[in-house]
């Protein structure tokens, strides 16, 4: 190991106030320590540069998994394991399942949190994708309160979030939304070098409702395509309203790729992943068309 | 009494409980009193003129033991081949990575900043990264035009060859680096000083080579060095000649400092810093009848060696023979060329440069078939060696050999007509493309030409007081079973129980230097001297008359006893001879290339996701002759182990260079294959005796190697359609290639 672990502070404290006092300190000294599965990778290889973390795994008014007739909400705590556990996650919320079981290997989904996934703002992060398509809210609380945001409006550059000074993401909630016809679609797809222990090179989650062969609604989002987990709403627009045809998918194709900016990285090209981004959303809206 | 009773049998490891139950000490398990720590500082650039050393920062620099160059007692080189490597970079810096300074303390922390604070000025110099940017000399970085060994192997006429051929086919073949991913990190312990000499303990596989090198280092007699290889976790190679550099640093912060000092290599340096397979370039020009008989094979084969000679010349040597594979071709010429690059040193790495040219015939031979309006099947079935015919170094095959047989039982064994029947249907209304492939090839068993005869290896057995049998070899255990086998094949030769049969810690002031463990030489060559001397011994008790010619393992240990407590000892040692008719020339590279080969034929099975470009092999057949097999199950872990690496090296496993530096150094995105990636793979032997291999043994290590990577991409060619020409065969490439 390249760091010397007697150089960082760790805090457990007694109470989440505590918790949130120590997250208020000036100049951001402290940091959240979830499930830490991504700090440790930097910690071994001597990359991480901030010294004091506040440990928040004790805490379980930040876990568990509760739900209401308009709302599921997960605590922040909750591990990608119990997700996948979930029965109505599963059946509501199918594509944050399948992105769960996507992250990393086993022992990691056992320790990492989804308050972690997002809080940690990568663009190849596994779970957004999902959160962004079912359209999830979170919550941000600090020693001051709490607050809601949509999660569309979290991330506002590279590794650049909402999130204000001395703030936690405490929670995240999904909308249980039913419609009374048509069917609905789900779509996740992630592309990584390997099956498992794997960084997306792309990922792509979309949900539809469509009623007679109409696209009433439609959200898609995708990762590892931008500074962000990005919804793809030029698409979206393109799409909604209109019945699926070879020109229409044609069209999304092209606009999807206008709307997205992957680079070239030690995972993967810029060319690839547009063109496996499209192929993608090719796929989604094939399952949005079958037994029409 | 035991008659053949443990060979051919799963006896289980010799080790396997004190690994699982990790009781086994690895070597950054032990520690010795007032042991301290030590780093490397190594090489920023690629090439340059190293100006000036500095020690910075406010750190206790009068604390920290520094060795440079200066510091070195003898000869400032890494003896292996030749002694062009230096231990510590002297003047010239020929590659990023390269050992410049090291520090030892007892504080790690405070190494790490320490040496972080060692800097360097450096005059850069130009360097050459590539095989094109050696060969088209863009800057000289070695001898006169960066060859570091080069080999010409010829038979009969090519000329002759494309003047009679109906057609001849071109195609240009590269393969990339690989890295070696041992289990284990490298790592040393040393203890030195001028009056008691220099003993290293360490994980590596050869401890007569660290043995050449640090005598060379310290200037010292033989006695004076001390080798014990510990508990090793994996080698591949890659730990048959790097050892000699982590020993080396270790002694000399030992020697200065007057403490034992430990080394040990995270991953990310030993990823960056130690060997890897050579990328290679080879250009096949062949000469077909319309037929399919394959009249002539033009070969150029090229690897990258990396900064220094070190272990390329016997590398190129593998790959250039195994060049034209296991056809029998009337005229042939093979140039091949080991190039010097400013990266560092490519070493040996399972296969030894065979997969490197293997990947290329077996690929280019679909393409030819192609070209021929032939099936694959077809041209190899037409061009098969088979017994008493002759290789491209001419040397005639004078075991049976029945390509055949192996093709029609792989073939039986993955359904392969039949596949490629209902893969054509259903590959014409699906994304999901399958195909099917495969490849034929050998390689051959020891040390290539002269070698085994130059190594003269010794191996031996002794009675212990205990009245128990114990083998001694400096051959190692790397997890491939050395233990075990050796246990096997003298429990047999003696007619005694395995458990009588203890193997001696590889220790070289204790086992005689049954040489290297490489070459996938241990359990046939090594194995062989080690059968030999127990029948040696078996004989010298019989002669005392204290054994019969039937007797139980008691009466058998009670006769070692009576004899030891007569004669004080009882060990027998066996020197190796080379089977008869055996015969080498080193000056036109033609003969026996080998005692034996190993003979195979793998299939994979493949799926190709056309909306992403992923590769999943489905199913995975691996068919081969070696020879009689041991231990049938370590011998299908080592099938199974090899073939799966093999996979990672054709479609997932990309060194990506920055600079002549591995940029991914990670095991996050540095991919290898998880068992999530992998197939079933079915395993099959046949068994056709070796008359001087151990109990009918050959060589089985690095032939599942081979194979798998040109299977894998045929099969991809076949799904899609394809001309893939470099592996590893990623999704990006594909799907370059294929829109």
């Amino acid at each position: 190991m390249k760091t010397n672990a007697a150089e960082f502070d760790l805090r457990t404290p007694a109470t989440l106030g505590e918790a949130l006092a120590l997250l208020g300190e000036p100049q951001g000294k402290w940091r959240p320590f979830a499930g830490g599965t991504d700090l440790m990778v930097l910690l071994e290889s001597g990359n991480l540069m901030h010294k004091n973390f506040v440990n928040l795994r004790g805490f379980k008014e930040l876990r568990g998994i509760e739900v209401s007739p308009q709302f599921v909400v997960l605590g922040a705590l909750t591990t990608f394991s119990a997700i996948q556990e979930n029965e109505l996650i599963k059946k509501e919320f199918p594509c944050l399942v399948q992105a769960a079981a996507q992250v990393g290997a086993i022992a990691i989904q056992n320790r990492g949190t989804i308050g972690g996934n997002i809080g940690n703002a990568s663009p190849a992060a596994d779970s957004p994708p999902a959160l962004l398509i079912y359209d999830a809210e979170i919550e941000l609380m600090s020693t001051s309160g709490a607050r809601w945001v949509s999660y569309d409006s979290f991330h506002t550059g590279y590794k650049k979030t909402l999130l204000g000074a001395g703030e936690l993401i405490s929670k995240i909630r999904l909308p249980r939304t039913t419609r009374a016809s048509g069917r609905t679609v789900h779509y996740f797809r992630k592309v990584g070098a390997r099956k498992a222990q794997a960084i997306s090179k792309v990922s792509v989650a979309g949900w539809a409702h469509v009623e007679k062969g109409v696209i009433k609604e439609v959200r898609l989002a995708l990762g590892s395509v931008a500074p962000t987990v990005v919804r793809g709403k030029n698409t979206e627009n393109l799409l909604k309203g209109k019945v699926l045809s070879p020109a229409l998918y044609e069209e999304a194709r092209s606009i999807l790729g206008g709307e997205i900016s992957p680079i070239s990285d030690i995972r993967s090209t810029d060319v690839y992943r547009k063109r496996i981004a499209q192929n993608l959303l090719s796929e989604f809206l094939e399952h949005v068309g079958l037994d029409q | 009494m035991l008659k053949s009773t443990f060979v051919g049998k799963s006896v289980p490891r010799k080790e396997a409980l004190s690994k699982i139950t990790g009781a086994a000490k690895y070597i950054d398990d032990l520690s010795f009193p007032g042991m301290i720590h030590g780093v490397t500082v190594r090489s920023p650039v690629a090439r340059g003129r190293l100006k000036k050393i500095s020690f910075e920062g406010d750190l206790p620099w009068n604390e920290i033991t520094q060795v440079t160059a200066k510091d070195i007692p003898g000869e400032n080189c890494v003896a292996v081949i030749l002694k062009e490597q230096p231990m510590l970079v002297d003047g010239m810096i020929n590659h990023p990575e390269e050992p410049i300074v090291l520090l030892a303390h007892p504080d790690r922390a405070l190494l790490e900043k320490a040496r972080k604070n060692v800097k360097f000025e450096i005059e850069a110099l130009p360097s050459v990264l590539s095989i094109d940017d050696a060969l088209s000399k863009k800057a000289v970085v070695w001898g006169s035009d960066n060859i570091l060994k080069s080999y010409l192997v010829e038979k009969g006429d090519i000329s002759q060859a494309f003047a009679e051929a109906d057609l001849i086919v071109e195609g240009e073949y590269t393969t990339g680096a690989q890295e070696q991913l041992y289990i284990e990190p490298n790592g040393m312990i040393a203890v030195a000083n001028p009056k008691d000499g220099v003993t290293v303990w360490g994980s590596l596989q050869c401890p007569f080579y660290v043995h050449k090198a640090l005598k060379t280092l310290f200037g010292l007699p033989d006695d004076k060095i001390r080798v014990i290889q510990v508990e090793t976790g994996g080698g591949f190679g890659g730990k048959e000649d790097y050892p000699s550099l982590i020993a080396g640093h270790a002694a000399l912060l030992a020697w200065k400092s007057g403490r034992p000092v430990k080394i040990i290599y995270d991953r990310a340096e030993d990823m960056a810093a130690t060997t890897k397979r050579h990328p290679s370039r080879t250009r096949h020009k062949t000469a077909v009848t319309k037929e399919g008989k394959i009249l002539g094979m033009d070969i150029d084969f090229v690897l990258d060696g990396g900064a220094y000679l070190t272990l390329s010349s016997v590398v190129l040597s593998r790959g250039t023979i195994h060049a034209p594979g296991p056809y029998v071709v009337p005229h042939v010429r093979i140039k091949s060329a080991a190039v010097a690059t400013n990266t560092p040193p490519h070493g040996a790495f399972r296969g030894f440069g065979a997969p490197q040219s293997i990947f290329a015939l077996e690929r280019h031979l679909d393409v030819v078939a192609a070209r021929l309006g032939l099936s694959p099947e077809e041209i190899r079935r037409r061009n098969f060696i088979h017994q008493g015919q002759q290789t491209a170094t001419s040397q005639t095959i004078k075991e049976p050999v029945d390509f055949d047989k192996l093709m029609d039982r792989a073939f039986e064994m993955s359904h392969y007509h039949s596949k490629i029947k209902r893969f054509e249907i259903e590959n014409k209304t699906s994304p999901i493309k399958k195909g099917i492939g495969f490849a034929a090839f050998m390689h051959g068993s020891g040390f290539t030409g002269s070698g085994e005869v130059y190594l003269a290896s010794v191996a031996g057995v002794e009675a212990t007081s205990e009245g128990r049998i114990r083998v001694l070899a400096s051959s190692t255990e790397i997890g491939q079973g050395k233990n075990t086998v050796f246990a096997q094949i003298v429990a047999d030769a003696l007619c005694v129980d395995v458990g009588l049969v203890d193997v001696a810690q590889p220790d070289t002031s204790v086992v005689p230097n049954s040489g290297p463990t490489v070459a996938s030489r241990t359990t046939s060559v090594v194995g062989k001297l080690v059968e030999d001397a127990a029948k040696g011994l078996q004989a010298t008790l019989r002669q005392s008359g204290f054994l019969g010619e039937s007797y139980t393992s008691a009466q058998f240990q009670e006769a070692c006893l009576v004899y030891l407590e007569k004669f004080g000892s009882l060990k027998t040692l066996s020197q190796y001879k080379a089977p008869p008719g055996i015969f080498w020339d080193d000056e036109k590279y033609r003969g026996d290339a080998y005692g034996t080969f190993a003979w195979a034929v793998y299939v994979a099975e493949v799926s190709v996701d056309t909306r992403t470009f992923e590769v999943k092999v489905d199913d995975f057949v691996a068919v081969q002759e070696i020879g009689r097999v041991v231990n049938p199950l370590l011998a299908q872990g080592q099938i199974e182990g090899g073939v799966i690496q093999a996979l990672g090296y054709a479609i997932y496993e990309n060194v990506i260079w920055k600079d002549g530096r591995m940029a991914n150094n990670r095991m996050t995105n540095y991919i290898i294959p998880t068992t999530m990636d992998v197939p079933r793979v079915q395993v099959h032997f046949e068994e056709v005796p070796y008359a001087y291999g151990a109990a009918g043994s050959k060589g089985i290590g690095e032939l599942p190697m081979d194979g798998p990577a040109p299977a894998v991409i045929n099969a991809i060619a076949h799904a899609t359609g394809g001309d893939f020409k470099h592996i590893p065969l990623m999704p990006e490439d594909l799907m370059r290639i294929l829109t």
